[in-house]
């Protein structure tokens, strides 16, 4: 009797034991299923929608080319310009979107609410994912000084280039004395002030391009931070139908 | 756990086989396509903008 009492006790211990042992195997599971979403997954979800942007915003700007041109004024959410790197590839493309919530940045990178609109003088400040979500932004670190970026928006072309000395390849000897990259806490709003590193409040003292991301890859611990200058003014898409001679520099 | 759901599936051990896949499929469907989309959003790792 004694015997029999101690076996069963011993299979219920095993089956607990066992029984943990899955939970936490699971567990395991879970997460490593995890990264594959987010390394993977959010790509496959992000381009499909970056493709269906890309067909609505060109359709709405087709359309749109027919009535006179309004101010344009972006609505949260809306997309409303495609961001061209020709460093990162002749073919990239990025529609961007009003706001910089996860909503937008899930779909592509995000124009910070309440900054310049591309042209104005002030500051364009975008962010973008570095990893998952198409990670629009994964390679900025591999832009250098004069490097093109170009904004398309219904009508124009905006050229900004990374600020720096071209011939030398520094960031940080631009004439402006603003850098061409940096990173910076994630707590420094004032990278994307009206002036580069200026106070929030500051009137604007040119046309700045401010792209912001997280760093180093796979984490949030800092942004890293893109600056780049408007050339010259936009170029319209009468003019330059197939885009700004910028475009094809790689 | 594991012994438990086979246990409690039905039919014999290829009907039971191709149930189980399917469960585990159902589960990976589950957590890709709802779970990690609402839960993405409220982790910490992948923020990218400053003063937010």
């Amino acid at each position: 009797m004694r015997g029999t009492q101690s076996t069963s006790a011993q299979s219920r211990w095993r089956t607990v034991a066992r029984s943990i042992g899955e939970v936490l195997v699971t567990g395991g599971l879970v997460v490593l299923l995890f990264v594959v979403y987010e390394l993977f997954v959010t790509d496959v979800l992000t381009d499909r929608t970056q493709d269906q942007l890309k067909d609505e915003l060109r359709q709405g700007w087709t359309a749109e080319a027919e009535v006179p041109p309004v101010p344009r004024v972006s609505i949260l959410g809306d997309a409303f310009a495609v961001l061209h790197i020709p460093r990162l590839g002749a073919d990239y493309e990025q529609v961007v979107l009003e706001g910089t919530a996860e909503e937008q940045l899930a779909q592509g990178p995000g124009h910070y609410e309440g900054t310049a609109l591309p042209g104005e003088q002030g500051n364009v400040a975008l962010a973008g994912h570095r990893v998952g979500n198409g990670s629009p932004f994964l390679d900025l670190d591999r832009l250098r000084p004069g490097d093109p970026i170009v904004i398309e928006t219904a009508d124009r072309w905006f050229v900004y280039r990374v600020l720096g000395d071209p011939a030398m390849g520094d960031f940080t000897t631009d004439p402006s004395g603003i850098p061409g990259q940096q990173i910076v806490r994630p707590s420094d709003v004032q990278v994307i002030s009206p002036t580069p590193n200026g106070a929030q409040d500051d009137p604007p003292s040119g046309a700045y391009l401010t792209l912001t991301t997280c760093h180093p890859k796979y984490s949030a611990r800092q942004r890293l931070i893109i600056h780049a200058g408007l050339e010259g003014a936009g170029l319209t898409k009468t003019e330059m139908p197939d885009g700004p001679p910028a475009l094809r520099e790689s | 756990m594991y012994p438990w759901i086979w246990r409690h599936l039905p039919g014999g051990t290829a009907t039971k086989a191709v149930t189980a896949l399917a469960l585990v499929i159902g589960v990976c469907a589950l957590l890709l396509f709802v779970v990690f989309p609402w839960m993405e959003p409220r982790l910490p790792f992948n923020d990218v903008t400053v003063g937010g």
